[in-house]
C-alpha cells in the first residue's frame, strides 16, 4: 500500500525493493491525487481527493472492525484494544465532530477525559500547556506518560462499551464505503477491492507494509494521518513483523539524523524534551518524563540526559550543579520556523542562519519568507551553489513589485561556500534509521568547508569573545567542551568527524572506553554520551557505520553493513513477530522468538525486547523501567508496553484520528458540523491571509483543489538540480497539470501559459492537460484537482515562479508542520500580470472572497471564535 | 616501415580477415585496449548520495586530487549500485561550475555581492552572532520563570548536513541560548 | 573465415568483423514493463560519457523532454499516455466524472511545435529511410496513441503510461558502419558498434545509414555520435553506465544469447499474467538489420514508442555491387548514394 507517496519518482532507488517484490507476486496498490510513476507501475491506482485520507483509511478500520477482520490475537494482547476509557469520554460522534473537553476561547483540548478508567494525566499543572507545547513531539521517545496505566482496567473479550476496541468501532461507524465515496471521491467497488486486498494479505502468514511520505505530514491534521494509518496496520498485525510495518520515507540525505541528532527547537538528541519554564530544576524535568508504573525504556531518561550534559559540559558538569541544567535554555511556546519568520518580519530577530537548505523557495508561502529575510540585521547562507534564500535582495519577486528594494534593506549577508559530500566525512542516517559513514574522497578546494568547520570555529571565535565575561549568561558558552580533535595544523584546522561520532556514541568516563550502547548509560554522571539511541555506532571502538560488508556475503538481514539505531536493530518492535508464549507466528514469517533453553531471546534481527524477560513473565507490582515490562509487552518505548490503538496522552488533537477537511476546502465536512481541525495552528495575520472555506462564504472564488509535489529529475528546492544541467534539461520549466476536463472548463491549452491563484499570489507555469489526472465527484459536486511540482525559483539554469508563494501558514497542532499538500485555487488561462499589476489582481482577488484577518481563523465551526494575531 | 605500414587500415582491411573493414582493420590505436577512467584512480572514497534520504552507496574516483566519476556501490545492500538521475548527477553536483568557490559578501543596501576573506569572515559573523545575542536576551518571562535564552539568533537547516554537524550545531546554539534553530524535518 | 555479411542471420557478428579470438557478444535488453520513466540512464550515460547537455525545452510529450536521441542524447525515455488498461492493471478512472480523453488534443498542440523545434520528437526514430524503399511514412506522434484509436469515446475510464527507455540498437548488420567512408565507425570485439572520434571527419553518411535516426552530429565540430554501449567499460569487465544505475533493472546489460533467453522467458510470464500485449522488438535474428544487439520488450506496436516497425539495413541490396568494387570505394558510393536518398539533414 503506498499512500501519500509517491514513491518511484521520489525514491527511484528504493523503488527498485517495490518491483522486485512485485515480480514476485506482490500486488501493489498505489492511491494518490494524480496517476503518477509509481501508479503507472502498481497493480492498482486508486484516485482521492488531496486531504481525505483519514476518511479514506477510517473506511478501512470500519470495513475491518465491521467484518471481524482483524488480527485478534495480535490486538488483544499487544494493543491496548481492552483497556477502558473513563466514562467522562465523549467521542466525535458524540460531539459533531469535537472529542470532550474542547475550549473554543484557546483552540485546545483538556485531555483530562481521555485517559483510561483509573488512571490520571501525570504532572499537568494547569491545561496552560498544551497549546503552546509541541509536547507530543517532545515526548517522542520517552513515550507519553500516564499515571497507572499498567494497572488500567481491561477486558480481554472486547466487548465492554467503553473499552478503545469498541469506542473505535463506535468512532468509525459512519466511515462506510458510501462515505467513503462521498468524502473521497472513490467509487465504493474500488474501495472494498482494496479493503478485501489489504485485508486478505494480513494475517499469520501473511503480512502488508504501509508506505507513506509528506503526502501524509503536510496537513493540518497530518500526525492523525499517520495515526490512522499505524492503527489500521496495529489492527491487522502488521507492526513489528517482517513485510509489515509503516514506512516513512524520508526526503533528504540525512534529514531522519536532523531528527534524531535535532536541529529542532523541542528537542534535545535522542529525542529529549527540551527543557521549558515548567522545569525548574533537573528533577523537574525528569519528573515531567516519567509517570507511575512507566514501563520500559522510556523511563531511564534520567541517564540519557545527564550523560548528555556530560559530554555538552564535561568537568563542569557535576552533581552538585544538577549537570549543569540550568544552563541550557527554556522553551515556552512555539519556536518553530515559521513562527520565528514571522518574528522576523515583526522585527524580533537579528541574526539568521541557513545552513543547506533554501527556504525562499522551499518553505509554504515563500514572500513571507523573503520579507523575513529582508527584514534581518544579518544572514548567513551556506551552501554549494548561489540558491534563492541567498539572493532575494536582488532577485526576488518582490523586487519586480517593489515590495523589497536593494537600496532600502539593510540585510547584510554572508554566502558561504559549503563542502561537498565527497569533500568531508561524517555520517548521514537514511530513511531506515541506518547510519552510513562517508569517507572524505577529496580535500575542499578555495573558501569551501563543512558545517562541522564552520560551527566548530564560530564557536571557538564566540568562545574567546566571551573569555573574560563575568555575564551568568555567559557561563554555558565559557564552560562548553569544545575540545574536539581536529585533523591538521593551525587555528583553522579542520576538527574531527570521527572524534564526534565518538562522543556521541559515549564513554564511560572511569575508565575512558567507549560505550557498548545505552543500556551502559549512569545518570550519575560516570558516562557521558551525545546521544542515547546513537550509542553503539562506535562499540568495541569501531566505527560500526563504517562497516560495508557486500550484502552478498552476508544475512538477509544485512547487519554488518552501515549501523541502525537503536543497537543495530532493523525491524523495530520485533517482540510482537511472536506470538503471546514467543513462538513465531508462522514459520514464513519468523523474526525473533524466545529460544526456552538458552533463555533468552533470538532470531535472524536483534532483539527489540530485554533479552531474559521471558514471554510469560508478569512484572512485580510497583516495578518501574524495563524491569516494569511483561513478557507480552512488545511496545518497549510506550509506558503501558501496549501499542496504543487510542492515545489516551501525546496528542492535542485527539485521541482518535477524525476526518476534518482541509483548513482551505472547496467542500464542507460531509462527516461534522466540525468543519476542520479544530486545534489546527492558525496565525491569523494580515500577511498570512487564508482562502474561504466552508461554511464562510467566498470560497468559490477558488473552486480547485491544489497540491504540489516532487519529481524524479529535480531536488526539493532545487538548489541540486535547477542548477545541473543534466537535471535541468530533463524538466525544464515550471508546468500545471489539469485534467482534459479543467482545460475545457477554464480554456487552458496544452503548453500554453496559465496562472494558478490562491489568496496568497499567482504563479505562472505552461499548461500539461494529461489524463492522468481526474475530476472526482464530492458530496454530488465534480471536483477538480491540479497539481504542481514545487521545484522552481528564480536561479539556475531553468527557472520559473515559487509554488510555494501559493501557500498560507497553518500547521498542525502536534508537530507545527504546515499544510502544504493541499489548498484551493482557481486556474486562470494566459500569463499572470507582473509587478504592481500583480499586487493589484491579489487585492481584487481577495476584496471579491471577502477576506479578511479574521478568514479561516474560526478554527471551531460551531463557536465561531476567531483566533488572530495583534499587530506588533 | 612495414610494421608501420601494418598499422595502415587498408593494409590491415586486406591482409586480415575483416575485409570490410569494419572491425578489427578499423580499430584505430586509441580504441585499443580503452579503458575506463575509473580504472586509473588513485583510491576510491566510498560515500553515500547526498539528495533523497533512500541512503543509496556511492564509490567516488579520485585522480590527481580531482573527482573523475561518482557511481553506485553494488555492494550496498540498500541500493545494489543503482541510482537515480539525481544520485547520478552527483559528479556534476560536485565538479560542476556552479559550485561557489569563494564567499560572498552583499553589504547592507549594497546592489551586488563583494569579495570577502573566509577567515574576516568568520571574525564578522562571530561578532554579530555576540551581538545578535545580547540584543535578544531574556533572562525570565513575566512570570518570573527562568528562560535563561535569546531570541535574537535563528538557524534553518540540517537534514542535508551529517549527524556530527547537526550535533554540534545544537551543542553551540543550546550553549548560546539560542533555541530558535530547525530544519527540514519540521517541513 | 565468415562471409561478411550484410544482412540477416550472423552467429558471429564480431568474428565476421575480423576479431580473431573475441569475447561472446554484449547487448542491452530493456525491459518497458518495469521502466519507472526516472531518466537516470540518460544522466548516467551523459556523466560517464561527458555529453553535452541537450536542450531546455518543454517539450509536452508527457514527460519527455529529450525528444529524441541525438549526437547529445545516448539515452532517452520516451513516455507514452494512453487510453488503454495494461494486462489486468486498475487504472482507476473506471466511475469518475470523466469526459473525453485529452490525448488527441495534446498531440495537436505538440505536433506543430515539434516541426518547428531544432530537435525534437517529430525525428524520434520513426521515419525508416532505407535507399531506394518507400517514402517515409507519418507513424503519429510518439508519445501519443495513434490515430483513431480514440474515436467517439465519450468518456474516458481506460489509461496507462509507458515508459522506455531507447538506445542505439548495435545491430547485426549496422547500416551506419556499413556506409562510413572513413572507417570512423568500427564493429568492436564485443560485436557492438562504436564511433571513433579521432577518425570521424563529420561527412555525415553515418545519420543517413541508421534506418532507427540514432546517430547523429555534434553542432560545434559535426562530428558523429551515439552509444558506444560504453566500450571503455566493458572492456573492463564493467557494467554500461545506464545499466548500472537503472533502479529497477529495466535495462539488463549481457552477453545477448543469454538476454535473449532471458527476455524469453520473461515475455512469457507477461503473458501468463494476462498482458498479452507484450512484445519483443529487436529480438529476432531474421528482422532487416540481423537482430539488434540492444533489444527491447515492448507493450505495444514500435511505433507508439517511435520505433520502425520493420527496420531495414540499407545496405541490405549492396552486395552484388560491394563484391564488384574495391572495398574502400564501395563504401565512398554506397554512403553517397545512402545520404542522397535518405539525407534527412
Amino acid at each position: 500500500m503506498i499512500i501519500g507517496s509517491n514513491m518511484a519518482e521520489a525514491h527511484p532507488v528504493g523503488f527498485q525493493w517495490v518491483m522486485e517484490a512485485k515480480g514476485h507476486g506482490a500486488r501493489v496498490i498505489h492511491v494518490d491525487p494524480r496517476f503518477t510513476r509509481t501508479s503507472a507501475v502498481a497493480d492498482t491506482y486508486v484516485p482521492i481527493r488531496a486531504g481525505s485520507d483519514i476518511a479514506f483509511l477510517g473506511g478501512v478500520i470500519h470495513h475491518v472492525l465491521d467484518n471481524d477482520l482483524d488480527f485478534r490475537e495480535y490486538v488483544a494482547a499487544y494493543t491496548n484494544a481492552s483497556f477502558l476509557v473513563g466514562e467522562d469520554f465523549a467521542d466525535t460522534e458524540d460531539l459533531d465532530g469535537l472529542f470532550s473537553g474542547y475550549d473554543p476561547a484557546t483552540g485546545t483540548y483538556s485531555r483530562d477525559s481521555w485517559y483510561y478508567a483509573g488512571t490520571r494525566p501525570p504532572g499537568e499543572p494547569d491545561g496552560s500547556r498544551a497549546k503552546a507545547f509541541s509536547e507530543p513531539l517532545q515526548a517522542g521517545a520517552s513515550g507519553a506518560g500516564i499515571d497507572g496505566a499498567a494497572d488500567a482496567e481491561r477486558d480481554p473479550t472486547l466487548q465492554h462499551p467503553r473499552c478503545v476496541y469498541q469506542i473505535l468501532k463506535r468512532h468509525f461507524a459512519r466511515y462506510t464505503p458510501e462515505m467513503v465515496e462521498r468524502v473521497c471521491g472513490v467509487p465504493q467497488e474500488q474501495f472494498l477491492d482494496l479493503c478485501r486486498a489489504w485485508t486478505a494479505n494480513s494475517n499469520r502468514e501473511r503480512t502488508t507494509a504501509l508506505v507513506y511520505s509528506v503526502g501524509w505530514t503536510q496537513h493540518s491534521v497530518g500526525a492523525q494521518y499517520i495515526r490512522t494509518g499505524a492503527i489500521l496496520q496495529l489492527l491487522l498485525g502488521n507492526v513489528g513483523r517482517p513485510g509489515g510495518g509503516v514506512f516513512a520515507l524520508r526526503g533528504h540525505a540525512s534529514i531522519q539524523g536532523s531528527t534524531d541528532i535535532p536541529t529542532l527547537f523541542n528537542l534535545l538528541p535522542g529525542y529529549l524534551a527540551m527543557p521549558d519554564v515548567e522545569h525548574t530544576d533537573l528533577d523537574a524535568w525528569i519528573a515531567d518524563q516519567r509517570s507511575a508504573g512507566h514501563k520500559g525504556y522510556g523511563y531511564d531518561v534520567d541517564a540519557y540526559l545527564v550523560s548528555l550534559l556530560k559530554e555538552y559540559f564535561g568537568d563542569a558538569a557535576t552533581p552538585e550543579n544538577g549537570f549543569g541544567f540550568d544552563w541550557l535554555p527554556r522553551i515556552d511556546g512555539d519556536h518553530g520556523t515559521y513562527r520565528t519568520v514571522m518574528d522576523m518580519i515583526d522585527g524580533k530577530v537579528s541574526g539568521y542562519f541557513v545552513l543547506g537548505q533554501n527556504p525562499a523557495v522551499g518553505s509554504a508561502h515563500g514572500k513571507l519568507q523573503r520579507l523575513g529575510l529582508a527584514n534581518l540585521d544579518w544572514l548567513v547562507v551556506r551552501d554549494l551553489n548561489e540558491i534563492e534564500t541567498a539572493t532575494f535582495w536582488k532577485d526576488s519577486p518582490e523586487i519586480e513589485t517593489g515590495e523589497i528594494v536593494p537600496e532600502r534593506c539593510r540585510t547584510e549577508v554572508f554566502l558561504m561556500p559549503a563542502a561537498s559530500h565527497v569533500e568531508k566525512e561524517g555520517t548521514f542516517t537514511q530513511t531506515q534509521r541506518m547510519l552510513q559513514w562517508r569517507t572524505k574522497a577529496v580535500e575542499p578546494t578555495g573558501d569551501r568547508r563543512s558545517e562541522l568547520w564552520f560551527t566548530h570555529h564560530l564557536g571557538r571565535l564566540v568562545r574567546e569573545r566571551l573569555a573574560d565575561s563575568t555575564e551568568p549568561r555567559d557561563v554555558p558558552v565559557q564552560r562548553l567542551a569544545w575540545d574536539y580533535a581536529t585533523e591538521g595544523e593551525g587555528p583553522w584546522a579542520e576538527p574531527s568527524a570521527d572524534d564526534v561520532l565518538r562522543r556521541i556514541n559515549g564513554y564511560d568516563l572511569s575508565t575512558g572506553e567507549l560505550l557498548p550502547g545505552y543500556l551502559g548509560l549512569k545518570a550519575d554522571g560516570s558516562t557521558s554520551c551525545g546521544c542515547w539511541i546513537y550509542s553503539g555506532v562506535y562499540a568495541d571502538g569501531v566505527n560500526q557505520a563504517a562497516r560495508r560488508t557486500p550484502h552478498t556475503e552476508q544475512g538477509p538481514y544485512d547487519a554488518e553493513w552501515g549501523w541502525t539505531w537503536p543497537m543495530n536493530r532493523r525491524v523495530l518492535y520485533n517482540r510482537a513477530s511472536a506470538d503471546p508464549e514467543g513462538r513465531p507466528w508462522s514459520e514464513r514469517k519468523k523474526l525473533v522468538w524466545w529460544d526456552a533453553d538458552a533463555g533468552e531471546w533470538t532470531g535472524h534481527d536483534v532483539p527489540d525486547f530485554p533479552a531474559r524477560i521471558p514471554p510469560g513473565h508478569v512484572a512485580p507490582q510497583g516495578s518501574t523501567g524495563p524491569e516494569a515490562l511483561c513478557g507480552d509487552d512488545p511496545f518497549i518505548m510506550q509506558p503501558d508496553g501496549k501499542a496504543w490503538l487510542f492515545a489516551p496522552h501525546g496528542l492535542l488533537d485527539g485521541p482518535l484520528p477524525t476526518h476534518y477537511e482541509p483548513h482551505e476546502s472547496p467542500v464542507r465536512n460531509p462527516l461534522y458540523g466540525q468543519q476542520g481541525n479544530p486545534t489546527r495552528k492558525v496565525y491569523g495575520r494580515p500577511d498570512n491571509p487564508s482562502n474561504p472555506s466552508p461554511p464562510e462564504s467566498g470560497g468559490q472564488m477558488f473552486p480547485y483543489v491544489l497540491t504540489a509535489a516532487r519529481l524524479t529529475e529535480h531536488h526539493t528546492a532545487g538548489g541540486m538540480s535547477r542548477q545541473l544541467p543534466y537535471l535541468a534539461e530533463l524538466q525544464p520549466a515550471l508546468f500545471v497539470e489539469v485534467s482534459p476536463e479543467l482545460a475545457r472548463e477554464r480554456g487552458l491549452a496544452h503548453l500554453g501559459d496559465a496562472h494558478v491563484v490562491t489568496s496568497r499570489t499567482a504563479v505562472q507555469a505552461r499548461v500539461v492537460v494529461t489524463d492522468r489526472l481526474a475530476p472526482l465527484r464530492i458530496e454530488g459536486r465534480v471536483i477538480h484537482q491540479v497539481w504542481l511540482p514545487y521545484h522552481f525559483g528564480h536561479t539556475g539554469l531553468v527557472s520559473g515562479d515559487v509554488v510555494n508563494d501559493l501557500f498560507g501558514v497553518v500547521e498542525d497542532s502536534n508537530v507545527f508542520i504546515q499544510e502544504s499538500k493541499v489548498t484551493t485555487c482557481d486556474v486562470r488561462p494566459g500569463p499572470r500580470p507582473r509587478g504592481q499589476e500583480l499586487l493589484a489582481l491579489m487585492e481584487q482577488v481577495r476584496a471579491a472572497a471577502g477576506i479578511t484577518v479574521e478568514t479561516g481563523t474560526r478554527i471551531s465551526t460551531s463557536h465561531g471564535v476567531p483566533h488572530t494575531e495583534e499587530s506588533p | 616501415m612495414w610494421e608501420r605500414l601494418g598499422k595502415w587500415p587498408v593494409v590491415r582491411q586486406l591482409t586480415g580477415r575483416d575485409r570490410l573493414g569494419r572491425g578489427a582493420a578499423a580499430q584505430s590505436p586509441s580504441h585499443v585496449g580503452l579503458r575506463p577512467r575509473t580504472a586509473d584512480a588513485d583510491r576510491v572514497a566510498g560515500t553515500v548520495c547526498p539528495y533523497c534520504a533512500v541512503g543509496c552507496a556511492q564509490k567516488a574516483y579520485v585522480r590527481d586530487e580531482k573527482i573523475v566519476q561518482i557511481e553506485g556501490d553494488p555492494d550496498s545492500p540498500i541500493s545494489r549500485g543503482r541510482l537515480c538521475p539525481k544520485g547520478s548527477a552527483s559528479l556534476q553536483l560536485v565538479t560542476g561550475p556552479q559550485r561557489l568557490d569563494k564567499v560572498r559578501y552583499r553589504a547592507p543596501y549594497s546592489t551586488e555581492w563583494t569579495d570577502l576573506d573566509l577567515h574576516q569572515a568568520m571574525e564578522m559573523i562571530a561578532d554579530r552572532v555576540v551581538a545578535a545575542r545580547e540584543r535578544g536576551w531574556q533572562d525570565v518571562d513575566g512570570k518570573g520563570r527562568r528562560l535563561n535564552r535569546t531570541v535574537g539568533l535563528a538557524a534553518l537547516g540540517g537534514a542535508t548536513l551529517d549527524n556530527e554537524e547537526n550535533y554540534l550545531l545544537k551543542k553551540l546554539f543550546t550553549a548560546m541560548g539560542a533555541i530558535q534553530i530547525e530544519n527540514q524535518a519540521r517541513i | 573465415m565468415s562471409r561478411n555479411r550484410l544482412s540477416g542471420p550472423l552467429d558471429d557478428v564480431a568474428g565476421d568483423a575480423g576479431h580473431v579470438t573475441h569475447p561472446p557478444r554484449v547487448g542491452f535488453f530493456t525491459d518497458t514493463s518495469v521502466c519507472i520513466g526516472c531518466k537516470a540512464c540518460e544522466v548516467a550515460c551523459k556523466e560517464w560519457n561527458s555529453v553535452p547537455e541537450d536542450g531546455l525545452d518543454l517539450l509536452g510529450m508527457s514527460f519527455d523532454n529529450t525528444g529524441m536521441l541525438g549526437a547529445n542524447s545516448w539515452r532517452h525515455v520516451a513516455f507514452v499516455e494512453q487510453s488503454r488498461p495494461t494486462g489486468r492493471q486498475d487504472p482507476g478512472f473506471d466511475g469518475l466524472p470523466t469526459g473525453p480523453s485529452g490525448i488527441p488534443d495534446t498531440a495537436d498542440a505538440v505536433e506543430p511545435r515539434l516541426r518547428e523545434a531544432p530537435r525534437g520528437g517529430s525525428e524520434l526514430g520513426t521515419s525508416p529511410l532505407p535507399p531506394g524503399g518507400p517514402e517515409p511514412q507519418e507513424l503519429g506522434m510518439p508519445g501519443f496513441d495513434r490515430p483513431g484509436d480514440l474515436a467517439g469515446a465519450d468518456t474516458r475510464t481506460d489509461f496507462r503510461w509507458l515508459m522506455a527507455s531507447d538506445v542505439c540498437k548495435h545491430c547485426t548488420h549496422a547500416g551506419c558502419l556499413d556506409v562510413c567512408p572513413t572507417g570512423a565507425l568500427f564493429r568492436t570485439e564485443f560485436g557492438t558498434v562504436v564511433v571513433q572520434q579521432d577518425i570521424c571527419n563529420g561527412c555525415g553518411y553515418c545519420v543517413s545509414g541508421c534506418p532507427y535516426g540514432v546517430i547523429d552530429r555534434r553542432e560545434h565540430d559535426g562530428r558523429a555520435n551515439k552509444c558506444t554501449l560504453c566500450y571503455d567499460r566493458i572492456g573492463d569487465g564493467l557494467e554500461p553506465a545506464c545499466a548500472k544505475a537503472c533502479p529497477t533493472d529495466s535495462i539488463q546489460f549481457g552477453e545477448l544469447d543469454e538476454l535473449r533467453e532471458r527476455a524469453d522467458r520473461r515475455l512469457a510470464q507477461l503473458h501468463d499474467l494476462g498482458v498479452g500485449e507484450a512484445r519483443l522488438y529487436g529480438r529476432d535474428p531474421d528482422d532487416g538489420v540481423g537482430g539488434d544487439g540492444a533489444f527491447f520488450l515492448l507493450l505495444d506496436e514500435p511505433e507508439v514508442y517511435g520505433l520502425p516497425p520493420d527496420p531495414q539495413v540499407p545496405t541490405r541490396y549492396a552486395p552484388s555491387m560491394w563484391r564488384r568494387a574495391g572495398a574502400a570505394a564501395a563504401a565512398f558510393a554506397l554512403a553517397g548514394i545512402a545520404a542522397f536518398v535518405g539525407g534527412r539533414r
